[in-house]
């Protein structure tokens, strides 16, 4: 599935602009950057409530899909600038980390 | 090579440009009080077959060739062409992304939408289905023409050089607790090796064992430098700080022990897995460290095909 398609069906606010279309392979949920630097895996989106710029270097290490800030947690000013820099889509949710986790897992399972 | 990433660059082009990137400004436009006849003479003149129909920089309706046809059938083609314009005309925003205009193009048939500044609500634009094939292919040439020119400035370099020996170094300061900073001289290093045309695969180990060790200056010391050295066979990156220096390696490497504090660890550091992710990445791994002076790690990446074993976590 593409990211496009999970923050509409989520109803997530896409912080940025761009990047919508790339394929989605999975999901990974923690606020430690170090555990998702060695654990998520290219093509993830990423479940965190951390909004700091250092994200998006995470994100742009790793080479993930894309972020969904949880919470309603707002991303610095810095955060977004260094994202649409990186072309690394940020995603904002009112929900807390376990229900978009849960909904997200619904919609693309074990992948 | 061609198939894929080729979609996928003009799928993410249609979200990313904008109508107005694309579309003609230059509009030829008849007033509403003009006579059918003189449809004709703009038509055949400028090679249209449709033409937006305004009044006072107001859009009030389309007029097209068919519209022009029926006239003539009917003999009546010195009436207003105000009386027989398309009023209900479908219309795009300047600022929609272009994959609404291809959306509206497949869902209704039309030859060409009328452009409206969404703030003014003037009439800024026409758009056809040719504006936006030809928008997105100058747009896909002016980017690959820029890859191509980084592309071969860089990767050709090591062969062009002539030398016995040949080894490049970069260097990097980082600077202590600069949060906003830190990850720069990783992305930056990264950024150089992609342009040097090496292995991605290799690029991605390299930026990761990087970024963990610059955050780890960042954290924990007192600011520092890093060096990459690279040589056609390997990239060898030192880390240098100047304290405090690590008590005990062996505690240091264990997956999840972390002496970071609190506040850090609330941003999401600390984690315990800097060192872990680096030996990890790494092909070989150096930590020296004294109590008072400093620490030295020393990371190795070989460059030639035959990795070591269990070198890499990268998908």
């Amino acid at each position: 599935m593409v990211l496009g398609t999970i923050a509409d069906k989520l109803g997530l606010e896409v912080k940025t602009s761009g990047g919508l279309t790339a394929e989605v392979t999975g999901a990974y949920v923690s606020d430690l950057l170090s555990d998702v630097i060695g654990n998520s895996e290219k093509g993830n989106i990423w479940i965190t409530l951390q909004v700091h710029p250092n994200i998006i270097a995470v994100a742009t290490l790793k080479e993930l899909a894309g972020i969904i800030l949880v919470n309603s947690r707002q991303p610095e000013e810095e955060t977004l600038k260094k994202a649409e820099e990186e072309q690394i889509p940020l995603m904002t949710t009112e929900l807390p980390t376990f229900q978009v986790a849960g909904r997200l897992y619904k919609l693309i399972g074990e992948c | 090579m061609i198939g894929e990433r080729d979609i996928t660059k003009v799928q993410e082009l249609v979200y990313e440009m904008k109508v107005e990137q694309v579309m003609t400004k230059d509009i030829i436009s008849v007033s509403p009080h003009s006579l059918m006849i003189e449809l004709r003479d703009l038509l055949r003149e400028k090679r249209i077959s449709g033409v937006p129909v305004v009044d006072e920089g107001r859009l009030v309706g389309l007029v097209s060739i068919e519209d022009f046809i029926k006239c003539l059938a009917e003999g009546e083609i010195d009436i207003p062409i105000k009386d027989r314009m398309s009023i209900n005309i479908k219309t795009l925003y300047n600022n929609e992304p272009l994959v609404q205009a291809v959306e509206e193009f497949d869902r209704t048939g039309y030859g060409r939408f009328p452009v409206i500044d969404r703030e003014s609500g003037e009439l800024v634009g026409i758009i056809t289905k040719g504006d936006i094939v030809r928008g997105l292919l100058k747009k896909i040439e002016i980017e690959y023409h820029a890859e191509e020119i980084h592309r071969y400035r860089a990767s050709h370099f090591f062969e062009d050089i002539v030398a016995d020996k040949t080894t490049l170094i970069f260097q990097y300061k980082v600077i202590s607790k600069d949060f906003n900073r830190a990850g720069q001289t990783s992305s930056g290093l990264k950024k150089t090796l992609r342009r040097m045309g090496m292995p991605s695969k290799v690029i991605r180990r390299v930026a990761i064992a990087t970024y963990e060790a610059e955050m780890n200056i960042v954290v924990f010391t007192d600011g520092g430098q890093i060096t990459a050295r690279i040589t056609p066979q390997e990239i060898r990156i030192d880390i240098v700080d100047s304290g405090p220096g690590i008590p005990d390696i062996e505690k240091a490497m264990q997956p999840g022990f972390s002496t970071a504090p609190d506040w850090i660890r609330e941003l999401g550091f600390g984690a315990g897995m800097g060192l872990p992710n680096i030996k990890k990445c790494s092909d070989q791994m150096n930590l020296d460290s004294t109590v008072g002076k400093g620490t030295h790690l020393e990371i190795t990446f070989n460059l030639n095909e035959k990795m070591k074993l269990g070198s890499g976590n990268d998908s």
